[in-house]
């Protein structure tokens, strides 16, 4: 999209990340994701008279690490508030919430920009709250159905300043984000099952205006490309409206992945009082020192951590640990491998090669690999020690076990006929063959024209059918000639 | 023939065969069916309360040692849930709805050995001081039934006051266990805000809500207490101390003479019937003559702890009674056609009843901006100075003595029309909810008008079991010539 120059675009984002605990923010249901609908509803979900909330404090300890890794400031003193008001997926009628003390105050995420340089994205804060339960209005004609599984997960609500000043700077934010959070642990980032969620808040002004224009909120965005494509939109339809010289007005919108386009769902004018105050079935809860401390302690390693101790350890290129290490699950496979004894730079080699081929290919996860990282360890160890040729390896054997994960590799190898001959007794007769075919290359060859062994070594290769081990007929011919 | 007097006797006649578990219930299910028309039950459990019984006395029989509450029979206020049970809170909008699991104290009272009898009548939501404001109609007092029983936990007061059962439960907010015991002429105690665990307490003002408990003797009240009480891991509010045995702690000779405080402001309040405070005034005066420490402690809070507690209360309830909504349970209008908002709308307006809007149109009001700050934060700053001016009395005494209530159980329907006026009954109860320490109401005294009224003595948060020493006390001294 070429952007009116004219203006400048101002972006704020709220992200909500389902954080990853076991069980529910007040109450010991499952969170687990795909459950038939209303299986995982106790009578405090459903809000059923006379029942308390109880909090779960790991949703704490994970809003603590994320605040933590986003250089945040941690409130020590803590309470949760009700925000109130009706909607079927909402049981209680109230959404227990952090409204005046978020757990982290400010803070930032680094992010790196297409120019290659890095910027810092400013936190307002981030918050813990419950999520609602879905209201479903496609299942039936008439009525519109409640399933209330998701009802009570703990969430945190990353708000940033409005910092952010293009589509692609959003999707740089978001991308930074999901993986900040899966590195952490804290939440699985994945968009399509609504375990992140992204609100946009966006105004365009005249480039050099000190004023901010009035702002639009796009609600539920549920990928980052969408989030994208919506900023773009957004963005293009407000600088018209000033252009035309018609007025913005305050809304909640909706955006339509179909048709590229956002509507308004609802006018600022009747926004609800929600009525907030401390609520009384939670006591207050401070933080102790020991506590921050010790989760400040147990932070994981990040992925800038990642790429320099794959460069420093590994010796891996920067190139290499960076593209790796951008998926943390990518990078715990590769880090698996190498455990299982696949040399460093080959198995690199392996994941920017045919494994992430086959994932683009299949538009898949690494999650949804069909071999372990100690299988396909076992592969790279046959190439190494000359038993597999590369291309035999990622073309033949690597196309089998995709199909038939559970074979052994060596097996699988004999049972292709891809094992390399080095033996010489095998590897003679062939060389003594090609030599007495190509005698006159032999004399070439003893008269200084040394370039002709690579003649004998492919016609070697050729006579055994691929299967002699270069490297071995390498020497042999070496050896042979030397006499 | 059945007669009951306290547990302890109870349990002394079970054990030496001369009553059976069975029997009791009988018993109280003839004395049940005889007054049904003091309209104290919402719902009885007859013939579970039978087979219970039944077992219990093969169990005791057979040799197995009695639980503490073996065979004590208990009805429970209509907004205690119980598994399998109706609850309602005695409004429309729970029509039909019955309950899937039990409050924390109904689950304790029947491991140790209870037998829950049936549900009690009550104000909707608890919101009340007459038992005039439920569903299923109003409650009579059994000592005169022209008059109310007082509320909100009318039946549960009637039901030990008429000998339906030998305790029972009631929740306490701003009074609703000590008011109508007063009215009725019985014991009834509310323990320290956060002794006993909540879940399972239909909620109306969460941070002042508390089960609470009517009894005829001091001991049966504090071993019901005892069972009840301790921390509970589906209540972050409970207390998580732990509970001193107050059957025994009763029994230890007590000689240090009593620290008492009284406010004269609330004595010689132009609301309070001269009966009463001559009354209290004499058992004070007697007290001093005795060598107990007496005196008076000046209360300006006085005439802003009614104003407070309402807009607290309300508030909270304004929030509390939001699930209420037609969707998940209990009652939707039948009404065709509506709109989301509308269903809401109809349902609430339909099923309930004119106090609970009265107290969620005023909660809704005190929470809205613009008017928050005006309301809400300055009640929570008198709770907050009378919090502190509170722990002060307590620096130098034990126990502060006030009326229970400022008349003796008036006429039904007598003050219906004017909901402020009833609001400010509540001017000696509200103390002990606002301040969240435990308070009794003491059956001691009767008046000219042949209704009883009794004494309110409060301690400090925790301070039970002095509070239960100086009860036993107090009683033990009237009964004497």
């Amino acid at each position: 999209m070429a952007s009116n120059p004219a203006y400048e675009t101002v972006i704020g984002l709220e992200v909500h990340a389902q954080l990853l605990t076991q069980s529910k923010l007040f109450c010991g249901d499952s969170i687990a994701y795909g459950a038939a609908p209303n299986t995982h509803v106790s009578p405090v979900t459903l809000a059923h008279p006379g029942t308390l909330p109880k909090m779960n404090k790991k949703a704490v300890e994970l809003a603590i690490r994320m605040g933590l890794a986003c250089h945040c400031e941690i409130e020590r003193h803590n309470y949760f508030a009700r925000k109130n008001y009706f909607y079927p997926d909402l049981p209680k009628g109230y959404q227990v919430s952090q409204h005046t003390t978020p757990i982290c105050k400010g803070g930032h995420i680094t992010i790196r920009t297409e120019a290659g340089g890095e910027r810092a994205v400013r936190l307002n804060r981030i918050h813990l709250e419950e999520d609602a339960g879905k209201s479903l209005h496609d299942v039936l004609d008439t009525d519109s159905c409640i399933d209330l599984n998701r009802a009570g997960t703990p969430l945190i609500e990353i708000v940033t300043e409005p910092d952010l000043r293009s589509a692609e700077e959003v999707s740089a934010y978001l991308t930074e984000l999901r993986k900040l959070v899966r590195y952490l642990g804290v939440c699985d980032g994945n968009m399509e099952e609504g375990s992140l969620r992204c609100d946009v808040n966006i105004s365009v002004r005249r480039q050099g205006d000190a004023r901010l224009g009035t702002k639009v909120e796009i609600k539920n965005l549920n990928s980052i490309r969408n989030a994208r494509r919506a900023v773009e939109a957004e963005s293009r339809r407000l600088i018209e409206l000033l252009e035309n010289g018609q007025p913005v007005l305050q809304q909640t919108r909706s955006f339509d992945a179909a048709t590229g386009t956002s509507f308004a769902t609802r006018e600022k004018e009747d926004a609800d009082d929600y009525r907030y105050f401390a609520d009384p079935d939670l006591t207050p809860f401070a933080l102790e020192e020991s506590f921050i401390d010790s989760i400040r302690a147990s932070l994981p390693e990040l992925q800038e951590q990642r790429v320099q101790r794959y460069m420093n350890q590994w010796n891996l290129p920067d190139y290499d640990a960076r593209v790796i290490t951008d998926d943390k699950s990518l990078a715990d496979f590769y880090e698996e491998m190498v455990n299982a004894g696949a040399l460093p730079k080959p198995a690199a080699n392996w994941m920017l090669g045919p494994v992430k081929s086959w994932l683009n290919e299949n538009d898949k996860e690494i999650s949804d690999f069909p071999l372990s990282p100690a299988a396909l360890a076992a592969v790279l160890k046959m190439v190494d020690t000359g038993a597999l040729s590369f291309s035999a390896a990622s073309t033949r054997l690597f196309t089998h076990l995709l199909q038939h994960p559970a074979d052994d590799a060596a097996v699988a190898a004999q049972q292709l006929n891809l094992i390399q001959q080095s033996d010489a007794d095998t590897l003679a007769p062939l060389i003594d063959e090609v030599l007495a075919r190509y005698a006159d290359k032999v004399t070439e060859y003893k008269k200084g024209k040394k370039g002709v062994l690579a003649l004998f070594v492919g016609e070697v290769m050729k006579r055994s059918k691929g299967k002699a081990d270069p490297r071995v007929t390498n020497e042999l011919l070496l050896e042979r000639l030397k006499s | 023939m059945f007669s009951f007097s306290s547990i302890d006797q109870y349990h002394s006649s079970l054990q030496d065969g001369t009553a059976t578990c069975l029997q009791a219930v009988e018993h109280y299910l003839q004395r049940i069916n005889a007054q049904m028309h003091l309209n104290a039950f919402v719902d009885i459990y007859a013939d579970e309360a039978r087979t219970r019984a039944a077992a219990l006395d093969l169990q005791r029989q057979s040799g197995r040692p009695m639980e503490v509450l073996h065979g004590v029979v208990i009805g429970i206020k209509d907004v205690i849930a119980y598994n399998g049970h109706k609850l309602t809170a005695a409004s429309r909008i729970l029509e039909g709805f019955h309950s899937i699991y039990s409050a924390t104290a109904v689950e304790r009272l029947l491991e140790a050995g209870a037998i829950i009898i049936g549900s009690l009548n009550c104000d909707e939501f608890a919101m009340g001081s007459t038992n005039e404001n439920s569903a299923y109609g109003k409650v009579l007092n059994a000592l005169d039934e022209t008059r109310i029983p007082g509320g909100s936990s009318g039946g549960s007061a009637v039901a030990v006051q008429a000998g339906l059962c030998m305790v029972s439960l009631g929740s306490d907010t701003g009074g609703s266990v000590r008011q109508p015991a007063d009215l009725c002429g019985i014991i009834g105690l509310k323990p320290t805000y956060g002794r006993i665990s909540r879940y399972g307490l239909i909620a109306y003002a969460s941070s002042f809500d508390q089960i609470g408990i009517f009894g005829s003797t001091i001991a049966d009240v504090a071993l019901t207490l005892q069972v009840m009480a301790g921390a509970d891991d589906f209540d972050s509010t409970v207390s998580t101390r732990p509970v001193p045995d107050y059957t025994h702690g009763l029994k230890e000779k007590q000689d240090k003479p009593l620290r008492i405080a009284y406010f004269p402001e609330a004595l010689d309040h132009p609301s309070l019937d001269p009966e009463i405070s001559q009354a209290i005034h004499n058992l004070l005066k007697n007290l001093q003559a005795e060598g107990h420490q007496v005196s008076p402690v000046s209360f300006s809070l006085l005439d802003h702890i009614v104003p407070a507690y309402y807009v607290l209360t309300t508030a909270e309830a304004s929030s509390n009674l939001s699930r209420y909504d037609g969707v998940r349970y209990g009652y939707r209008t039948s009404k065709e056609g509506l709109d989301i908002n509308e269903l809401y709308e109809t349902t609430r307006s339909e099923a309930f009843g004119t106090e609970v809007k009265r107290r969620i149109m005023l909660g809704t009001f005190v929470l809205s901006a613009g008017y928050y700050d005006a309301y809400y934060t300055r009640a929570q700053k008198v709770r907050k100075l009378l919090f502190d001016q509170t722990q002060l009395i307590f620096k130098e005494f034990d126990h502060i003595f006030l009326p229970t209530t400022p008349s003796t159980a008036f006429r039904i329907g007598e003050k219906t029309t004017d909901p402020i006026a009833m609001y400010l009954a509540d001017i000696y109860t509200v103390m002990a909810n606002l301040v969240g320490i435990p308070a009794i109401s003491l059956p001691l005294f009767r008046h000219s008008n042949g209704m009883p009224f009794g004494l309110q003595v409060m301690s400090n948060r925790f301070e039970e079991l002095s509070l239960l020493r100086i009860s036993d006390l107090l009683i033990d001294r009237q009964l004497k010539p």
